[in-house]
Protein backbone atom coordinates (compact mmCIF):
# COMPACT_ATOMS: atom_id res chain seq x y z
CA UNK A 1 0.00 0.00 0.00
CA UNK A 2 0.77 3.51 -0.68
CA UNK A 3 0.08 5.73 2.19
CA UNK A 4 0.36 9.72 1.22
CA UNK A 5 -0.13 12.13 3.93
CA UNK A 6 -0.60 15.77 3.73
CA UNK A 7 1.83 16.25 0.09
CA UNK A 8 2.71 20.02 -0.42
CA UNK A 9 4.92 21.11 -3.35
CA UNK A 10 4.74 25.16 -4.58
CA UNK A 11 6.59 26.79 -7.40
CA UNK A 12 7.06 30.06 -6.01
CA UNK A 13 4.04 30.76 -4.44
CA UNK A 14 1.97 28.65 -6.22
CA UNK A 15 0.81 25.50 -5.04
CA UNK A 16 1.11 22.82 -7.50
CA UNK A 17 0.40 19.84 -5.21
CA UNK A 18 -1.72 21.08 -1.89
CA UNK A 19 -2.16 18.92 0.89
CA UNK A 20 -2.66 15.74 -1.03
CA UNK A 21 -3.85 12.78 1.63
CA UNK A 22 -4.04 9.50 0.11
CA UNK A 23 -4.16 5.50 0.39
CA UNK A 24 -3.32 3.57 -2.83
CA UNK A 25 -3.91 -0.23 -1.62
CA UNK A 26 -1.70 -2.95 -3.10
CA UNK A 27 -1.95 -5.07 -5.91
CA UNK A 28 -4.04 -3.18 -9.16
CA UNK A 29 -4.53 -0.50 -10.77
CA UNK A 30 -4.89 3.26 -9.70
CA UNK A 31 -5.25 5.72 -12.34
CA UNK A 32 -4.55 9.93 -11.62
CA UNK A 33 -6.81 11.70 -14.01
CA UNK A 34 -7.19 15.59 -14.53
CA UNK A 35 -6.78 18.04 -16.71
CA UNK A 36 -3.39 19.87 -17.64
CA UNK A 37 -1.63 21.78 -15.01
CA UNK A 38 -3.50 19.82 -12.05
CA UNK A 39 -0.60 18.56 -10.56
CA UNK A 40 -0.60 14.59 -11.50
CA UNK A 41 3.25 14.66 -12.74
CA UNK A 42 4.51 16.33 -10.06
CA UNK A 43 2.59 13.87 -7.38
CA UNK A 44 4.14 10.81 -9.42
CA UNK A 45 7.54 12.56 -9.00
CA UNK A 46 7.49 13.05 -5.39
CA UNK A 47 6.15 9.68 -4.90
CA UNK A 48 9.56 7.96 -6.79
CA UNK A 49 11.59 10.58 -4.84
CA UNK A 50 12.30 12.23 -8.18
CA UNK A 51 11.23 15.52 -6.58
CA UNK A 52 11.25 16.89 -3.09
CA UNK A 53 8.17 18.08 -1.53
CA UNK A 54 7.72 21.22 0.78
CA UNK A 55 6.47 18.94 3.37
CA UNK A 56 4.52 16.01 3.60
CA UNK A 57 5.50 12.07 3.44
CA UNK A 58 4.99 9.20 1.25
CA UNK A 59 4.84 5.82 2.86
CA UNK A 60 5.10 2.85 0.24
CA UNK A 61 4.64 -0.69 2.72
CA UNK A 62 6.55 1.06 5.56
CA UNK A 63 9.10 2.42 3.66
CA UNK A 64 9.15 6.09 3.69
CA UNK A 65 10.47 7.33 -0.36
CA UNK A 66 12.67 10.16 0.93
CA UNK A 67 14.76 8.20 3.76
CA UNK A 68 15.00 4.65 1.98
CA UNK A 69 18.14 3.98 0.88
CA UNK A 70 18.20 4.61 -2.90
CA UNK A 71 19.31 1.13 -4.56
CA UNK A 72 16.63 -0.14 -2.12
CA UNK A 73 13.75 1.42 -3.16
CA UNK A 74 14.77 1.05 -6.31
CA UNK A 75 14.11 -2.61 -5.99
CA UNK A 76 10.42 -1.85 -4.87
CA UNK A 77 9.08 1.19 -6.60
CA UNK A 78 10.12 2.13 -10.58
CA UNK A 79 9.23 5.19 -12.74
CA UNK A 80 8.37 6.22 -16.39
CA UNK A 81 8.21 9.86 -16.44
CA UNK A 82 6.04 11.93 -18.96
CA UNK A 83 9.01 12.87 -20.56
CA UNK A 84 11.82 11.01 -21.53
CA UNK A 85 14.67 12.05 -23.76
CA UNK A 86 17.69 10.26 -23.93
CA UNK A 87 20.54 11.76 -25.94
CA UNK A 88 22.98 8.78 -26.00
CA UNK A 89 22.75 6.33 -28.77
CA UNK A 90 21.80 3.23 -26.98
CA UNK A 91 19.79 0.03 -28.60
CA UNK A 92 16.37 -1.02 -27.43
CA UNK A 93 17.72 -4.47 -25.40
CA UNK A 94 20.80 -2.21 -23.84
CA UNK A 95 18.02 0.25 -22.47
CA UNK A 96 15.62 -2.76 -21.09
CA UNK A 97 18.42 -3.93 -19.70
CA UNK A 98 19.41 -1.29 -17.42
CA UNK A 99 16.60 -2.03 -16.00
CA UNK A 100 17.91 -5.16 -14.07
CA UNK A 101 20.64 -2.37 -12.74
CA UNK A 102 18.93 -2.12 -9.44
CA UNK A 103 19.26 -5.75 -9.11
CA UNK A 104 22.33 -6.89 -10.65
CA UNK A 105 24.47 -3.77 -10.52
CA UNK A 106 25.69 -4.47 -14.38
CA UNK A 107 26.88 -8.29 -14.28
CA UNK A 108 24.13 -9.85 -15.55
CA UNK A 109 23.02 -13.31 -14.16
CA UNK A 110 20.66 -15.93 -16.82
CA UNK A 111 17.95 -14.69 -14.94
CA UNK A 112 18.15 -10.87 -15.52
CA UNK A 113 18.76 -12.36 -19.20
CA UNK A 114 15.40 -13.66 -19.06
CA UNK A 115 13.84 -10.98 -17.48
CA UNK A 116 14.95 -9.17 -20.42
CA UNK A 117 13.96 -11.22 -23.06
CA UNK A 118 10.69 -10.99 -21.68
CA UNK A 119 10.25 -7.68 -21.33
CA UNK A 120 11.18 -7.43 -24.89
CA UNK A 121 8.39 -9.71 -25.79
CA UNK A 122 5.73 -8.61 -23.78
CA UNK A 123 6.06 -4.94 -25.54
CA UNK A 124 6.42 -6.64 -29.05
CA UNK A 125 9.59 -5.18 -29.19
CA UNK A 126 11.59 -8.45 -30.54
CA UNK A 127 12.67 -6.88 -33.90
CA UNK A 128 13.19 -3.46 -32.67
CA UNK A 129 15.18 -5.18 -29.78
CA UNK A 130 19.21 -4.10 -31.72
CA UNK A 131 17.68 -0.75 -33.11
CA UNK A 132 19.03 1.95 -31.25
CA UNK A 133 17.04 4.41 -30.01
CA UNK A 134 17.06 7.24 -32.42
CA UNK A 135 16.18 4.80 -34.88
CA UNK A 136 12.44 4.44 -33.59
CA UNK A 137 9.04 6.58 -34.02
CA UNK A 138 7.70 7.81 -30.94
CA UNK A 139 5.06 4.79 -30.08
CA UNK A 140 8.11 2.27 -30.26
CA UNK A 141 10.50 4.57 -27.93
CA UNK A 142 7.19 4.62 -25.39
CA UNK A 143 7.16 1.07 -25.24
CA UNK A 144 11.06 1.07 -24.86
CA UNK A 145 10.64 2.69 -22.02
CA UNK A 146 8.11 0.85 -20.30
CA UNK A 147 9.83 -2.31 -20.97
CA UNK A 148 12.93 -1.06 -19.40
CA UNK A 149 10.76 0.12 -16.53
CA UNK A 150 9.04 -3.52 -16.21
CA UNK A 151 12.24 -5.42 -16.14
CA UNK A 152 13.22 -3.44 -13.53
CA UNK A 153 10.40 -5.75 -11.46
CA UNK A 154 9.19 -3.70 -8.41
CA UNK A 155 6.01 -4.49 -6.83
CA UNK A 156 5.12 -0.88 -7.25
CA UNK A 157 5.27 0.64 -10.43
CA UNK A 158 4.48 4.53 -11.41
CA UNK A 159 3.76 5.19 -14.92
CA UNK A 160 3.24 9.09 -16.23
CA UNK A 161 0.71 8.59 -19.41
CA UNK A 162 1.87 5.55 -20.50
CA UNK A 163 -0.10 5.90 -23.72
CA UNK A 164 1.46 8.68 -24.75
CA UNK A 165 1.95 7.92 -28.76
CA UNK A 166 0.90 4.59 -29.16
CA UNK A 167 -1.70 3.76 -31.65
CA UNK A 168 -5.04 1.93 -30.61
CA UNK A 169 -3.80 -1.78 -30.88
CA UNK A 170 -0.87 -1.08 -28.20
CA UNK A 171 -2.53 1.19 -25.82
CA UNK A 172 -4.80 -1.34 -25.55
CA UNK A 173 -2.29 -4.14 -25.46
CA UNK A 174 -0.44 -1.83 -22.72
CA UNK A 175 -3.44 -1.83 -20.69
CA UNK A 176 -4.23 -5.54 -21.14
CA UNK A 177 -0.26 -6.02 -20.04
CA UNK A 178 -0.81 -3.79 -16.88
CA UNK A 179 -4.16 -5.54 -16.08
CA UNK A 180 -2.29 -8.49 -16.37
CA UNK A 181 0.80 -8.07 -14.43
CA UNK A 182 -1.70 -6.81 -11.19
CA UNK A 183 -3.80 -10.00 -11.60
CA UNK A 184 -1.63 -12.39 -11.76
CA UNK A 185 1.44 -10.83 -10.83
CA UNK A 186 -0.06 -8.60 -7.71
CA UNK A 187 1.86 -5.46 -8.87
CA UNK A 188 0.40 -1.81 -7.65
CA UNK A 189 0.29 -0.08 -10.59
CA UNK A 190 -0.33 3.50 -10.82
CA UNK A 191 -0.87 5.33 -14.03
CA UNK A 192 -1.14 9.19 -14.99
CA UNK A 193 -4.06 8.63 -18.08
CA UNK A 194 -5.44 11.24 -20.67
CA UNK A 195 -8.29 9.09 -21.83
CA UNK A 196 -10.49 8.84 -19.13
CA UNK A 197 -11.77 5.45 -20.76
CA UNK A 198 -9.06 3.61 -20.99
CA UNK A 199 -9.12 4.68 -17.16
CA UNK A 200 -12.63 3.02 -16.71
CA UNK A 201 -11.99 0.28 -18.31
CA UNK A 202 -9.04 -1.45 -16.74
CA UNK A 203 -8.92 0.71 -13.17
CA UNK A 204 -9.10 -0.58 -9.85
CA UNK A 205 -9.36 2.59 -8.38
CA UNK A 206 -9.68 6.44 -10.03
CA UNK A 207 -8.23 9.54 -8.55
CA UNK A 208 -9.46 12.94 -10.11
CA UNK A 209 -7.11 15.87 -9.19
CA UNK A 210 -7.84 19.53 -9.54
CA UNK A 211 -5.98 22.32 -9.13
CA UNK A 212 -3.47 20.73 -6.97
CA UNK A 213 -6.13 18.87 -5.26
CA UNK A 214 -7.42 15.16 -4.86
CA UNK A 215 -10.98 16.26 -5.64
CA UNK A 216 -12.40 12.12 -5.99
CA UNK A 217 -11.36 9.11 -4.81
CA UNK A 218 -12.74 5.72 -5.37
CA UNK A 219 -13.89 2.91 -8.20
CA UNK A 220 -14.90 3.73 -11.81
CA UNK A 221 -18.19 3.80 -11.06
CA UNK A 222 -18.38 6.38 -8.46
CA UNK A 223 -15.77 8.70 -10.72
CA UNK A 224 -17.07 7.84 -14.25
CA UNK A 225 -20.79 9.96 -13.96
CA UNK A 226 -21.93 12.88 -15.68
CA UNK A 227 -22.09 15.48 -12.77
CA UNK A 228 -18.60 13.87 -11.02
CA UNK A 229 -16.54 14.29 -14.21
CA UNK A 230 -18.36 17.58 -15.89
CA UNK A 231 -16.90 19.04 -12.60
CA UNK A 232 -13.45 18.00 -12.79
CA UNK A 233 -12.88 18.83 -17.02
CA UNK A 234 -15.57 21.94 -16.44
CA UNK A 235 -17.28 20.80 -19.47
CA UNK A 236 -20.54 18.84 -19.99
CA UNK A 237 -19.51 15.19 -20.11
CA UNK A 238 -22.46 12.35 -21.04
CA UNK A 239 -21.54 8.46 -20.14
CA UNK A 240 -23.26 6.00 -21.20
CA UNK A 241 -23.27 1.96 -19.71
CA UNK A 242 -21.28 -0.16 -22.88
CA UNK A 243 -20.63 -3.53 -21.95
CA UNK A 244 -21.38 -3.56 -18.09
CA UNK A 245 -18.21 -0.53 -18.40
CA UNK A 246 -19.30 3.33 -18.26
CA UNK A 247 -17.81 5.24 -21.26
CA UNK A 248 -17.28 9.02 -21.16
CA UNK A 249 -18.11 10.83 -24.09
CA UNK A 250 -17.06 13.99 -24.62
CA UNK A 251 -16.33 14.64 -28.12
CA UNK A 252 -19.54 17.02 -29.15
CA UNK B 1 36.46 -10.18 -32.39
CA UNK B 2 36.42 -7.09 -34.13
CA UNK B 3 37.87 -5.45 -31.48
CA UNK B 4 40.78 -7.75 -31.68
CA UNK B 5 41.50 -6.88 -35.28
CA UNK B 6 41.32 -3.51 -34.74
CA UNK B 7 43.75 -3.86 -31.54
CA UNK B 8 46.02 -5.75 -33.52
CA UNK B 9 45.56 -2.72 -36.91
CA UNK B 10 46.83 -0.06 -33.61
CA UNK B 11 49.39 -2.20 -32.79
CA UNK B 12 51.13 -2.51 -36.46
CA UNK B 13 50.51 1.27 -36.64
CA UNK B 14 52.26 1.92 -33.12
CA UNK B 15 55.02 -0.31 -34.55
CA UNK B 16 55.55 1.48 -37.76
CA UNK B 17 55.41 5.01 -35.10
CA UNK B 18 58.92 3.40 -33.79
CA UNK B 19 60.98 2.90 -36.49
CA UNK B 20 59.62 6.56 -38.23
CA UNK B 21 62.07 9.48 -37.65
CA UNK B 22 65.52 10.98 -38.33
CA UNK B 23 68.12 9.19 -37.03
CA UNK B 24 68.19 5.36 -38.41
CA UNK B 25 66.91 3.16 -35.80
CA UNK B 26 66.04 -0.49 -37.89
CA UNK B 27 64.33 -3.31 -35.95
CA UNK B 28 67.57 -4.56 -36.71
CA UNK B 29 70.09 -2.10 -35.86
CA UNK B 30 68.45 -1.84 -32.43
CA UNK B 31 70.02 -5.22 -31.85
CA UNK B 32 73.77 -4.50 -33.43
CA UNK B 33 73.85 -0.73 -32.81
CA UNK B 34 74.66 0.90 -29.19
CA UNK B 35 73.46 3.95 -30.26
CA UNK B 36 70.54 3.07 -31.99
CA UNK B 37 69.26 1.13 -29.37
CA UNK B 38 70.00 4.29 -26.94
CA UNK B 39 68.00 6.31 -29.19
CA UNK B 40 65.03 3.54 -29.50
CA UNK B 41 64.73 3.29 -25.53
CA UNK B 42 64.97 7.00 -25.19
CA UNK B 43 63.27 8.66 -27.41
CA UNK B 44 61.11 5.97 -29.76
CA UNK B 45 59.97 3.65 -28.00
CA UNK B 46 58.53 6.58 -24.92
CA UNK B 47 57.18 8.84 -27.83
CA UNK B 48 55.15 6.01 -29.01
CA UNK B 49 53.74 5.06 -25.74
CA UNK B 50 53.46 8.69 -25.13
CA UNK B 51 51.15 8.87 -28.21
CA UNK B 52 49.11 5.21 -27.12
CA UNK B 53 48.45 6.77 -23.62
CA UNK B 54 47.36 10.39 -24.56
CA UNK B 55 45.57 9.39 -27.44
CA UNK B 56 43.57 6.48 -25.53
CA UNK B 57 43.01 8.99 -22.52
CA UNK B 58 41.95 11.91 -24.16
CA UNK B 59 39.22 9.95 -26.69
CA UNK B 60 38.01 8.66 -23.33
CA UNK B 61 37.77 11.60 -21.42
CA UNK B 62 35.65 12.95 -24.75
CA UNK B 63 33.42 10.09 -23.95
CA UNK B 64 32.60 10.44 -20.42
CA UNK B 65 32.17 14.18 -20.99
CA UNK B 66 29.31 13.30 -23.78
CA UNK B 67 27.60 11.33 -21.10
CA UNK B 68 27.90 13.52 -17.95
CA UNK B 69 26.96 16.67 -19.77
CA UNK B 70 24.48 14.71 -22.17
CA UNK B 71 25.94 16.61 -25.40
CA UNK B 72 27.55 14.73 -28.34
CA UNK B 73 29.41 18.17 -29.07
CA UNK B 74 30.93 18.88 -25.64
CA UNK B 75 34.68 17.35 -24.83
CA UNK B 76 37.61 19.20 -22.60
CA UNK B 77 38.87 22.01 -25.30
CA UNK B 78 34.56 22.99 -25.29
CA UNK B 79 33.76 22.88 -22.53
CA UNK B 80 36.48 25.45 -20.67
CA UNK B 81 38.54 22.30 -19.08
CA UNK B 82 41.82 22.30 -21.28
CA UNK B 83 42.04 26.39 -21.02
CA UNK B 84 41.55 25.84 -16.88
CA UNK B 85 43.93 23.37 -16.96
CA UNK B 86 46.27 25.87 -18.18
CA UNK B 87 45.51 28.78 -16.52
CA UNK B 88 46.46 26.59 -12.80
CA UNK B 89 49.34 25.49 -14.73
CA UNK B 90 50.62 29.14 -15.70
CA UNK B 91 49.71 30.13 -11.96
CA UNK B 92 51.69 27.02 -10.61
CA UNK B 93 54.93 27.88 -12.77
CA UNK B 94 54.86 31.51 -11.81
CA UNK B 95 54.15 31.33 -8.09
CA UNK B 96 55.98 27.58 -7.07
CA UNK B 97 58.49 27.02 -10.64
CA UNK B 98 60.43 24.47 -8.44
CA UNK B 99 58.04 22.07 -7.77
CA UNK B 100 57.96 18.71 -9.26
CA UNK B 101 55.78 17.98 -12.86
CA UNK B 102 52.74 15.88 -10.36
CA UNK B 103 52.51 18.73 -8.33
CA UNK B 104 51.92 21.05 -10.89
CA UNK B 105 49.77 18.41 -12.83
CA UNK B 106 47.46 18.38 -9.46
CA UNK B 107 47.12 21.80 -9.58
CA UNK B 108 46.06 22.06 -12.81
CA UNK B 109 43.37 19.13 -12.68
CA UNK B 110 42.04 20.99 -9.76
CA UNK B 111 41.63 24.55 -12.03
CA UNK B 112 40.63 21.96 -15.00
CA UNK B 113 37.99 20.64 -12.82
CA UNK B 114 36.61 23.79 -11.03
CA UNK B 115 36.59 25.50 -14.83
CA UNK B 116 34.24 22.08 -15.82
CA UNK B 117 32.32 22.49 -12.68
CA UNK B 118 31.40 26.02 -13.70
CA UNK B 119 30.22 25.46 -17.00
CA UNK B 120 28.03 22.52 -16.06
CA UNK B 121 26.41 25.38 -13.58
CA UNK B 122 26.25 27.46 -16.73
CA UNK B 123 24.80 25.21 -18.24
CA UNK B 124 22.11 24.54 -15.75
CA UNK B 125 21.48 28.37 -15.06
CA UNK B 126 21.10 28.62 -18.56
CA UNK B 127 19.08 25.46 -20.02
CA UNK B 128 19.84 25.83 -23.38
CA UNK B 129 17.12 24.26 -26.16
CA UNK B 130 19.63 23.87 -29.39
CA UNK B 131 22.65 21.04 -28.69
CA UNK B 132 25.24 23.53 -30.70
CA UNK B 133 25.07 26.09 -28.40
CA UNK B 134 26.23 24.40 -25.52
CA UNK B 135 29.49 23.79 -26.67
CA UNK B 136 29.50 27.55 -28.43
CA UNK B 137 28.53 27.95 -24.38
CA UNK B 138 32.07 26.13 -23.27
CA UNK B 139 34.05 27.36 -25.99
CA UNK B 140 33.16 31.19 -24.83
CA UNK B 141 33.85 30.10 -21.11
CA UNK B 142 37.12 28.68 -22.29
CA UNK B 143 38.18 31.82 -24.46
CA UNK B 144 37.34 33.98 -21.19
CA UNK B 145 39.69 31.61 -19.36
CA UNK B 146 42.60 31.48 -22.05
CA UNK B 147 42.66 35.58 -22.07
CA UNK B 148 43.12 35.54 -18.80
CA UNK B 149 45.75 32.83 -18.97
CA UNK B 150 47.63 34.83 -22.11
CA UNK B 151 47.44 38.10 -20.33
CA UNK B 152 49.39 37.07 -17.48
CA UNK B 153 51.92 34.83 -19.47
CA UNK B 154 52.54 38.08 -20.94
CA UNK B 155 52.70 39.78 -17.96
CA UNK B 156 54.98 36.81 -16.71
CA UNK B 157 56.93 36.60 -19.77
CA UNK B 158 55.67 32.55 -20.23
CA UNK B 159 54.44 33.27 -23.50
CA UNK B 160 56.85 30.46 -24.48
CA UNK B 161 55.50 27.89 -22.31
CA UNK B 162 51.83 28.53 -22.69
CA UNK B 163 52.68 28.02 -26.39
CA UNK B 164 53.83 24.97 -25.71
CA UNK B 165 50.63 23.80 -23.56
CA UNK B 166 48.01 24.77 -25.74
CA UNK B 167 50.32 22.96 -29.11
CA UNK B 168 50.15 19.38 -28.50
CA UNK B 169 53.33 18.64 -29.87
CA UNK B 170 54.77 14.98 -29.24
CA UNK B 171 58.32 15.97 -30.63
CA UNK B 172 59.93 16.37 -27.02
CA UNK B 173 58.93 13.77 -25.55
CA UNK B 174 61.99 11.63 -24.02
CA UNK B 175 62.70 9.04 -21.56
CA UNK B 176 61.54 10.76 -18.01
CA UNK B 177 59.09 13.18 -19.62
CA UNK B 178 56.20 11.40 -19.99
CA UNK B 179 55.44 8.92 -17.07
CA UNK B 180 52.64 10.79 -15.90
CA UNK B 181 50.22 10.06 -18.83
CA UNK B 182 50.27 6.53 -17.43
CA UNK B 183 47.78 8.12 -14.72
CA UNK B 184 45.42 8.59 -18.36
CA UNK B 185 46.03 5.51 -19.24
CA UNK B 186 44.87 3.87 -15.29
CA UNK B 187 41.50 6.87 -15.76
CA UNK B 188 41.00 5.40 -18.86
CA UNK B 189 40.47 1.89 -17.22
CA UNK B 190 39.09 3.27 -14.39
CA UNK B 191 36.33 4.76 -16.87
CA UNK B 192 35.71 1.50 -18.21
CA UNK B 193 35.35 -0.42 -14.66
CA UNK B 194 32.56 2.25 -13.96
CA UNK B 195 31.07 2.04 -17.75
CA UNK B 196 27.56 0.80 -16.37
CA UNK B 197 27.54 4.10 -13.85
CA UNK B 198 28.36 6.61 -16.36
CA UNK B 199 25.79 5.00 -18.91
CA UNK B 200 23.35 5.75 -17.08
CA UNK B 201 24.06 9.10 -15.42
CA UNK B 202 23.92 9.85 -19.34
CA UNK B 203 20.03 8.56 -19.87
CA UNK B 204 20.01 12.10 -17.35
CA UNK B 205 19.13 12.39 -13.60
CA UNK B 206 15.52 11.11 -13.27
CA UNK B 207 17.02 7.63 -14.93
CA UNK B 208 19.54 7.54 -12.49
CA UNK B 209 17.77 8.26 -9.73
CA UNK B 210 14.91 5.79 -10.52
CA UNK B 211 17.39 2.58 -10.87
CA UNK B 212 19.05 3.82 -7.70
CA UNK B 213 21.84 4.98 -8.48
CA UNK B 214 23.88 7.97 -6.88
CA UNK B 215 23.54 10.76 -9.86
CA UNK B 216 25.58 13.31 -8.02
CA UNK B 217 28.59 10.98 -7.02
CA UNK B 218 28.59 9.30 -11.07
CA UNK B 219 28.54 13.20 -12.20
CA UNK B 220 31.45 14.18 -10.08
CA UNK B 221 33.29 10.53 -10.86
CA UNK B 222 32.65 11.57 -14.76
CA UNK B 223 34.14 14.90 -13.86
CA UNK B 224 37.16 13.84 -12.05
CA UNK B 225 38.37 11.55 -14.87
CA UNK B 226 38.17 14.75 -17.40
CA UNK B 227 40.12 16.82 -15.62
CA UNK B 228 42.67 14.29 -14.04
CA UNK B 229 42.89 12.90 -17.67
CA UNK B 230 43.21 17.02 -19.75
CA UNK B 231 45.61 18.19 -17.04
CA UNK B 232 47.64 14.97 -17.41
CA UNK B 233 48.01 15.53 -20.86
CA UNK B 234 48.59 19.01 -20.70
CA UNK B 235 51.14 19.00 -18.62
CA UNK B 236 52.81 16.09 -20.66
CA UNK B 237 52.50 16.73 -24.55
CA UNK B 238 50.03 19.80 -24.72
CA UNK B 239 46.96 20.18 -25.48
CA UNK B 240 45.46 17.94 -28.43
CA UNK B 241 41.71 19.20 -29.69
CA UNK B 242 39.26 17.47 -31.35
CA UNK B 243 40.41 14.04 -30.46
CA UNK B 244 37.92 13.60 -27.61
CA UNK B 245 35.08 14.70 -29.49
CA UNK B 246 35.60 12.93 -32.53
CA UNK B 247 36.89 9.45 -32.05
CA UNK B 248 33.76 9.04 -29.65
CA UNK B 249 31.41 10.27 -32.25
CA UNK B 250 32.75 7.68 -34.88
CA UNK B 251 32.66 4.95 -32.33
CA UNK B 252 29.06 6.01 -31.68
CA UNK B 253 27.69 6.31 -34.84
CA UNK B 254 28.80 2.14 -35.25
CA UNK B 255 28.43 0.68 -31.95
CA UNK B 256 26.37 3.63 -29.65
CA UNK B 257 26.88 4.55 -26.65
CA UNK B 258 27.01 1.76 -24.15
CA UNK B 259 30.22 2.27 -22.54
CA UNK B 260 30.39 -1.19 -21.67
CA UNK B 261 31.12 -1.83 -25.83
CA UNK B 262 32.21 1.52 -26.69
CA UNK B 263 35.21 2.46 -24.34
CA UNK B 264 37.47 -0.33 -25.43
CA UNK B 265 36.66 1.16 -28.97
CA UNK B 266 37.02 4.56 -27.98
CA UNK B 267 40.58 3.65 -26.62
CA UNK B 268 41.79 1.82 -29.58
CA UNK B 269 40.33 4.15 -32.14
CA UNK B 270 41.78 7.04 -30.02
CA UNK B 271 45.61 5.68 -30.28
CA UNK B 272 45.20 5.02 -33.50
CA UNK B 273 44.12 8.41 -34.61
CA UNK B 274 46.92 9.62 -32.48
CA UNK B 275 49.70 7.49 -33.83
CA UNK B 276 48.37 8.22 -37.68
CA UNK B 277 48.39 12.12 -37.00
CA UNK B 278 51.83 11.89 -35.50
CA UNK B 279 53.14 9.62 -38.39
CA UNK B 280 51.65 12.47 -41.03
CA UNK B 281 52.95 15.11 -39.18
CA UNK B 282 56.13 13.28 -38.85
CA UNK B 283 56.72 12.13 -42.72
CA UNK B 284 54.61 15.10 -44.80
CA UNK B 285 57.87 17.57 -44.26
CA UNK B 286 60.58 15.21 -43.71
CA UNK B 287 63.01 15.84 -42.16
CA UNK B 288 61.02 18.34 -40.13
CA UNK B 289 58.16 17.88 -37.73
CA UNK B 290 54.92 19.34 -37.70
CA UNK B 291 53.18 19.63 -34.56
CA UNK B 292 50.58 17.01 -33.94
CA UNK B 293 48.09 19.42 -32.48
CA UNK B 294 47.93 21.09 -35.97
CA UNK B 295 47.52 17.53 -37.69
CA UNK B 296 45.42 17.36 -35.88
CA UNK B 297 43.27 20.48 -35.83
CA UNK B 298 43.15 19.99 -39.54
CA UNK B 299 42.11 16.11 -39.77
CA UNK B 300 39.73 16.98 -37.01
CA UNK B 301 38.05 20.26 -37.93
CA UNK B 302 36.60 18.63 -41.31
CA UNK B 303 35.76 15.93 -39.56
CA UNK B 304 33.99 17.80 -36.94
CA UNK B 305 32.10 19.47 -39.67
CA UNK B 306 31.03 16.70 -41.18
CA UNK B 307 29.63 15.38 -37.97
CA UNK B 308 27.64 18.71 -37.51
CA UNK B 309 26.53 18.50 -41.44
CA UNK B 310 25.09 14.51 -40.88
CA UNK B 311 23.74 15.51 -37.48
CA UNK B 312 21.45 18.10 -39.42
CA UNK B 313 20.82 15.25 -41.45
CA UNK B 314 19.76 12.74 -39.11
CA UNK B 315 18.09 16.19 -36.49
CA UNK B 316 19.07 13.84 -33.54
CA UNK B 317 20.55 15.22 -30.52
N1 LIG C 1 9.61 23.82 -12.91
C1 LIG C 1 8.41 24.43 -12.75
N2 LIG C 1 8.34 25.71 -12.41
C2 LIG C 1 7.14 26.33 -12.23
N3 LIG C 1 5.97 25.71 -12.37
C3 LIG C 1 5.97 24.42 -12.72
C4 LIG C 1 7.18 23.70 -12.93
N4 LIG C 1 6.88 22.42 -13.26
C5 LIG C 1 5.53 22.37 -13.27
N5 LIG C 1 4.99 23.55 -12.94
C6 LIG C 1 3.54 23.85 -12.83
O1 LIG C 1 2.99 22.93 -11.92
C7 LIG C 1 1.67 22.63 -12.30
C8 LIG C 1 1.48 21.12 -12.25
O2 LIG C 1 2.24 20.51 -13.26
P1 LIG C 1 2.14 18.95 -13.56
O3 LIG C 1 2.29 18.22 -12.30
O4 LIG C 1 3.09 18.64 -14.64
O5 LIG C 1 0.63 18.85 -14.10
P2 LIG C 1 -0.10 17.64 -14.82
O6 LIG C 1 0.84 16.48 -14.92
O7 LIG C 1 -1.29 17.36 -13.99
O8 LIG C 1 -0.52 18.15 -16.17
C9 LIG C 1 1.44 23.23 -13.67
O9 LIG C 1 0.62 24.35 -13.54
C10 LIG C 1 2.81 23.61 -14.13
O10 LIG C 1 2.74 24.78 -14.89
MG1 LIG D 1 1.68 15.54 -16.54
Amino acid sequence: MIVIEGLRKAYGSTPVVDGVSLRIPASGITSIIGPNGAGKSTLLSIMARLMEADGGTVIVDELDVTRTKTDLLARRLSILRQENHISSRLTVRDLVGFGRYPHSKGRLTPEDAGHIDRAIDYLHLGDLADRFLDELSGGQRQRAHIAMVLCQDTDYVLLDEPLNNLDMRHARGMMQLLRRAADELGKTIVLVMHDINFASWYSDGIVAMKAGRVVHHGAPDAIIRPEVLSAIYDMPIAVQDVAGKRIALYYE
Amino acid sequence: MKLTLAALATLAVAVLSLFVGVSDVTPASILNDDRAAQVFLASRLPRTLALVLAGTSMAVAGLVMQMIVRNRFVEPSTAGTTESAGLGLLIVTIFAPGWPLMAKMAVAAVFALAGTALFLRILRMVPLRDVLLVPLVGIMLGGIIGAVTTFFAYRFELLGSLNAWTMGDFSGVLRGRYELLWIGGVLAVLAYLAADRLTVAGMGRDFTVNLGMNYRAAVVLGLVIVALVSAVVLVSVGAIPFLGLIVPNIVSMAIGDNMRRSVPWVAITGAAFVLVCDIIGRTLRYPYEIPISMVVGVVGAAMFLMLLLRSRDHARA
